[in-house]
């Protein structure tokens, strides 16, 4: 039962994402084209909001679900593993068209080779915990 | 109800993944996708082998549960809330792809003809279905962080580094488009 919220959390952004397109390959390669505002629209104003919405939560506007006082936890200072790890992302991303959430989505949306590409990105995910302590951060 | 059926603008879209952001920050999670390959690793028994799969990955099950349910919400999305899967994407770019061969560009939200398992016996499908999901896999937690780890929740907290890290999201990903696409496209 107290899984259940994550799962409808989960149906409501696999529905946002399958209407506003971000699981479309097509998009995703427009964006990379610079063919459209729609992805840029959709990431900008996604970060424009969510600046406010976690200043405000910063400044003790909401307290979470237990009560607790919400806190973000700071990326550590390091710049290598960002840049290198970002761009075999981003050489991804631009081939298979999808990130990670729009994955599962597209799962569901009938695209069942997806389980395919999922497992080979889980494979990827092991290969760099494997080569993690060999690879600069 | 028409509304709903059709695309959604982006100034809808934008929001909407906030919200999402909102309902998971609030019940004391984050949102970030990617971190349940990881979790997935640990639970196939990655531990045993790497100590970075090592944790209680049964902590961490809400994030497979929130995947379960980006499934059925692409479930849903597609067959009982869109009145067509057509995707209408700059025209200019749209004929490029008909130029590499995707004649059907536009038409649903990939190109048909490579995400078959029939395209797993071409070279073609297996770079761009295996070695494309291994990239996001692997980069994405080199980066530590995916799309929505870094590009929606990161940038959201100011965080540099996750600046950073999208910075090299487009230097990739422009490097694939530009240059190593159009070779894998006309294969």
């Amino acid at each position: 039962m107290k899984f259940l919220k994550f799962l409808l959390i989960g149906i409501l952004f696999g529905i946002i994402a399958v209407k506003s397109e971000i699981i479309s390959w097509y998009r995703i390669y427009e964006m990379f084209k610079f063919g459209s505002f729609h992805m840029y629209g959709v990431i900008g104003s996604a970060v424009a909001l969510g600046i406010i919405m976690v200043q405000w939560m910063k400044r003790g506007g909401l307290k979470n679900v237990d009560g607790n006082p919400i806190t973000f936890n700071d990326k550590a200072k390091t710049y290598k593993r960002y840049i290198l790890g970002g761009i075999i992302f981003g050489l991804g991303w631009a081939l298979a068209g999808a990130c990670p959430g729009p994955m599962f989505t597209l799962l569901g949306s009938g695209y069942s080779v997806f389980v395919v590409v999922i497992a080979a990105a889980v494979a990827g995910t092991f290969a760099y915990g494997m080569l993690r302590k060999k690879l600069p951060h | 109800m028409e509304i709903i059926m059709q695309p959604w603008p982006w100034y809808v879209a934008g929001p909407a993944i906030v919200l999402v952001m909102f309902l998971l920050i609030y019940s004391g999670k984050e949102f970030g996708v990617s971190a349940n390959l990881r979790v997935m690793c640990s639970a196939i028994g990655g531990g045993k082998t790497c100590e970075f799969f090592d944790f209680k990955w049964q902590d961490q099950v809400w994030n497979l549960v929130f995947a379960a349910g980006t499934v059925i919400g692409g479930f849903i999305g597609a067959n009982y809330l869109s009145s067509s899967t057509e995707v209408e994407i700059n025209e200019n770019v749209r004929q490029e792809l008909v130029d590499f061969g995707i004649a059907d560009a536009g038409e649903s939200y990939l190109p048909g003809e490579i995400f078959t398992w029939e395209a797993l016996g071409t070279a073609q499908g297996w770079i761009i279905l295996v070695l494309g999901g291994f990239l996001v896999g692997f980069g994405a937690r080199y980066a530590g962080g995916c799309t929505s780890g870094h590009a929606i929740s990161g940038l959201s907290n100011l965080q540099l580094p996750s600046l950073v890290a999208v910075i090299g999201f487009f230097i990739g990903g422009l490097i694939m488009t530009y240059f190593i696409l159009p070779v894998i496209l006309t294969m």
